[in-house]
């Protein structure tokens, strides 16, 4: 190696140096981990090797809840999301008056702590014994009937989470939306006008096909985002997710880590692996999609 | 002619479409609008509001005539807030500051430096970059355990430095700057040390100053890695700060004192956010993500 | 279908802050723009002739005045329902659909008993692009086409819903020079077999002069002039119009008129019966030099170019505003052109004069 080299390699150094130790060796190892049976973290031994931990994991009820969450939230926010970001986008391109006020009010939960803000979602959804919470007091105002949507049924606590979850990703979508939208050439929209285009036709036969690879992005990265999601679930309901079943799979993985069910790298291994699998899955057949519908320029 | 009441209809029409276009936009962004700020006007209304008044109302109040800053002095004193946020302060200035300089020193040597092996590197640390961190979370949790280095500022940091994702950014910004440049100052001697510092930052200062914001921003943020790390009071962040206080806080269940703290811990990147306002945008659509 | 322009103005309200001052991008224009001819409106950039064809389509409102195709008024008709046709500077082709989406796309617009079936539709499509020479390429992109087939494209979707007007917004100005001549001579062409009132807007004099059957000289928003490009350019009504047109430009000298006589420094040019004493500008176009040993005008000789048929005799003289002198003569007399000095008579028929404070055209 000579001198020019390993003046490179100096520079590289402390990156390489991180990744290796943070990144690529834990890559194998958890690998190594997930096929580990029996692994015991206190005296570092296993029983041997197999499939047993994801079997395990894939027949922990826990898991499964997990599992059924996670898509829940996956299939209900991500288009709700994305549907909610184009629109408010569109709208925003186009007004003049207010439109930077508008843009920076809807960033702002971008910057916020999750785990703070959601502290406000829940005491505005929470019913306890001295107040039914806001909400309810403005569903019953409306003639329905209160519900508890952080201690009550299923489905009420599935949509604080999902409506959390919307209000969290919104402002990242939104922002680069909007972007996408304003760097579209007007020239595109004035000839379609003096074509006699209506304006419903010009936004699904331009607007669209001009923004599509900013949406499948966008597509594609809350496919990604959504399932990962935790910190939303624990800032609404608390640490204990299980008992609220309202675990994630990322959930479950850090449960089985650490915590009052924790010291099972194991089976957590076999967890995170099964969650990039799906995660990968997902995006290829996103991927093979966009290919058919996406204009790259 | 039978055209010019046509024309005059579809004028009105037009115009009474575009009107009501207009009502319809402006309605549903300020709707929207009330959706975002709504949880902060809560936060900061029912943190000045005091316990008793707070409890005694069944109908909550939109407004109060008595504000108080008295949860204001119980966040502070009852539980270790002012502990949490220093915390966090050190957490995010040292994470960000050597990331900076990791991503830095890697950008400009695969941008600028030329050496065997460097596509082959490059294409594997873009490769990194689709690895999830929850998949090498559990290694480097046992990792840090086994290196007894839990509870430590140590152990928070160092797995937070570094980030692929930063260094194509970055790298990309680099490879930019015309060769001349460097050329030119070859010839007049300048180390390359000196050039990356005296040049090259100083022309993609834009770029150093998005990656810096996103950084503050997420460590600010950060929840799982500091979670599984600390569970001593005295090394917890923000996020790990606001969970406590929610389980175990004031003794009883204070949502005022607890709004209190939610408002101390979201003010400082609200503050950063309403100065760099447009800077922070910027930045975030160039390189931010967050789904 | 005829189009007239009824005090057309419009004004832009100043965008910086400081000065209040407001641009007035087109500037009362009145005028009648036959029916089925082609038109050019000309001026150099930045006069607003773009405005003006975004007024006529719809795309910007007029702040006063009115347009009216044929009989009916459309001044604030939104451009959706205009029914013309527009050839973008930058042609504006969809870059997501083929030649033949794009050509069919305003089709897919029309409602009601407008309304076409698909069959139709690429059947009519079809038959533009032939007219446009591009029926080869129907399936490709547009960015798999040379400029001058997107311009086609361009062409022929402006062309196929059977537009009442067809605008153009410098179709020329992004194909190479070769590629200009042709297409220009192919725009006259189609609006020839057509017969569909067009206007084109350009800054380019030759180009418009060219192809046009009337040109709209403007510039500042305003119309200097309008004609047939000969006439324009045999009687320009003021120096303005007299230096845009032609090339090489007109040649300016400052003179004045003394006793019914016009004179360049000392010397007696041209006779100008009727003209009271005054100073003016003296136009003279390059074709109205005459060689003469014994002629007035006596110039500095700077070199001969001979271009074959002709000979352009450059040659410079204190009283002229251009840079240098261009006069085209014909090669028979090249063996006149002397060595240092050059005098020449003039052509009166090629000599306009105009008032030097008015820079109107003084007729004699």
């Amino acid at each position: 190696m000579d001198k020019k080299d390993a003046k490179a390699w100096l520079y590289l150094l402390p990156a390489i140096l991180f990744l290796g130790v943070f990144m690529v060796y834990p890559l194998i190892d958890v690998l190594i981990y997930s096929f580990e049976e029996g692994y015991n973290s206190a005296s570092q031994t296993s029983f041997g090797v197999g499939s047993y931990n994801y079997s395990y994991v894939l027949h922990d009820p826990y898991f499964l809840q997990a599992i059924k969450n996670t898509f829940i939230l996956v299939i209900f926010t991500v288009p709700i999301s994305t549907g909610l970001a184009l629109l408010i986008s569109v709208g925003l391109s186009s007004i003049q008056k207010l439109r930077d006020l508008f843009q920076t009010i809807y960033f702002l939960p971008y910057v916020t702590n999750t785990l703070a803000v959601g502290l406000v979602f829940m005491i505005l959804f929470k019913q306890t014994p001295y107040s039914d919470g806001l909400v309810n007091l403005v569903i019953q105002f409306f003639g329905g009937e209160a519900v508890d949507f952080i201690g009550g049924p299923y489905w009420a606590k599935m949509f604080v989470l999902c409506f959390y979850t919307v209000w969290v990703v919104l402002p990242f979508k939104i922002l680069i939306l909007t972007s996408a939208l304003a760097s579209v050439n007007e020239q595109y929209y004035n000839a379609a006008k003096v074509d006699g285009t209506s304006r419903f036709r010009i936004f699904t036969r331009i607007t669209i096909p001009m923004i599509s690879p900013t949406l499948f992005y966008l597509i594609i990265t809350g496919f990604i985002g959504a399932f990962k999601a935790y910190s939303d679930a624990v800032a609404l309901f608390g640490t204990d997710l299980n008992a609220a079943q309202m675990n994630t799979i990322v959930g479950y993985i850090y449960d089985m880590l650490y915590g009052n069910s924790g010291g099972y790298p194991s089976y957590a291994s076999a967890a995170a692996i099964i969650l990039f699998t799906i995660v990968l899955t997902i995006t290829c057949i996103n991927l093979l999609v966009s290919k058919k519908h996406v204009h790259y320029a | 002619m039978s055209n010019q009441n046509l024309y005059e209809k579809i004028e009105k029409s037009a115009k009474n479409r575009q009107r009501a276009r207009n009502v319809v936009i402006y309605t549903l962004l300020t709707v929207w609008g009330l959706v975002v700020l709504f949880p902060f006007y809560w936060m900061v209304l029912s943190s000045v509001k005091s316990y008793s008044a707070y409890s005694s109302e069944y109908i909550p109040k939109f407004f109060t005539l008595s504000p108080t800053f008295e949860n204001y002095v119980d966040a502070f004193t009852t539980v270790p807030l002012a502990g949490y946020l220093l915390n966090t302060l050190i957490f995010t200035v040292a994470t960000t500051a050597i990331m900076l300089v990791v991503t830095i020193l890697a950008a400009f040597a695969f941008a600028r430096l030329e050496f065997r092996g460097k596509d082959m590197l490059f294409t594997l640390f873009l490769s990194l970059m689709m690895i999830p961190n929850e998949l090498v979370i559990i290694t480097n949790f046992v990792t840090i355990t086994n290196l007894e280095l839990r509870n430590t500022f140590m152990g928070l940091i160092l797995p937070s430095v570094t980030s692929v994702f930063y260094i194509y950014l970055l790298r990309e910004n680099f490879a930019q700057i015309p060769d001349q440049l460097y050329y030119a100052a070859k010839v007049d001697g300048t180390s390359d040390f000196k050039y990356l510092w005296k040049v090259m930052i100083p022309i993609c200062k834009p770029t150093i100053v998005t990656v810096t914001i996103l950084k503050v921003i997420e460590c600010w943020n950060s929840y799982v890695w500091p979670r599984l790390i600390t569970d001593d009071q005295a090394y917890f962040l923000v996020s790990n700060g606001i969970q406590e206080i929610r389980e175990n806080g004031f003794g009883r269940e204070n949502i005022p004192a607890m709004m209190a703290a939610v408002v101390v811990i979201s003010i400082p990147l609200i503050v950063l956010f309403l100065i760099f306002h447009k800077k922070i945008m910027e930045g975030v659509s160039r390189g931010g993500t967050k789904g | 279908m005829k189009v007239v322009l009824e005090n057309l103005t419009k004004i832009f309200p100043s965008r910086n802050k400081k000065s209040k001052e407001d641009v007035i991008a087109v500037n009362d224009f009145t005028i009648e723009i036959p029916d089925g001819k082609l038109i050019g409106l000309l001026g150099p950039s930045g006069c607003g002739k773009s405005t003006a064809l975004n007024l006529l389509c719809g795309l910007q409102k007029p702040t006063r005045g009115k347009i009216f195709f044929g009989e009916d008024e459309v001044t604030n008709l939104p451009a959706e329902n205009r029914g013309v046709g527009m050839v973008f500077q930058n042609y504006a082709l969809y870059p997501h659909l083929t030649v033949l989406q794009n050509i069919i796309f305003p089709l897919q617009n029309l409602k009601g008993e407008e309304k076409m079936t698909k069959e139709a539709m690429c059947e009519k499509a079809l038959e533009v692009a032939k007219l446009v020479q591009i029926d080869e390429l129907m399936e490709r992109k547009p960015s798999e086409l040379s400029g001058g087939q997107q311009q086609r494209v361009a062409i022929a979707r402006a062309l196929v819903k059977m537009p009442k007007i067809l605008l153009m917004d410098e179709p020329l100005s992004n194909l190479d020079a070769r590629l200009r001549l042709q297409t220009r001579e192919e725009i006259r062409r189609i609006q020839r077999e057509t017969k569909i009132t067009t206007i084109f807007v350009t800054h380019d004099q030759e180009e418009a002069m060219s192809i046009s059957d009337m040109i709209i000289v403007m510039k500042d928003g305003v119309i200097h002039q309008t004609g047939k490009p000969q006439e324009v350019y045999d009687d320009p009504k003021n120096l303005f119009v007299a230096k845009f047109l032609g090339t090489p430009p007109i040649n300016v000298f400052q003179g004045c008129v003394k006793a019914e006589r016009l004179y360049i420094g000392d010397a007696a040019v041209l006779d100008v019966k009727g003209v009271e004493d005054r100073q003016v500008y003296i136009g003279i176009r390059p074709e109205g030099f005459v060689l003469d040993e014994n002629g007035p005008l006596v110039c500095k000789l700077d070199e001969v170019e001979v271009m074959g048929r002709d000979i352009t005799v450059v040659s410079k003289h204190d009283l002229c505003e251009n840079v240098e002198i261009r006069s085209i003569i014909s090669s028979e007399n090249m063996a006149e052109v002397g060595t240092e000095m050059v005098r020449f008579t003039l052509k009166p028929k090629k000599v306009h004069i105009f008032d030097k404070v008015t820079e109107e055209r003084i007729r004699f």
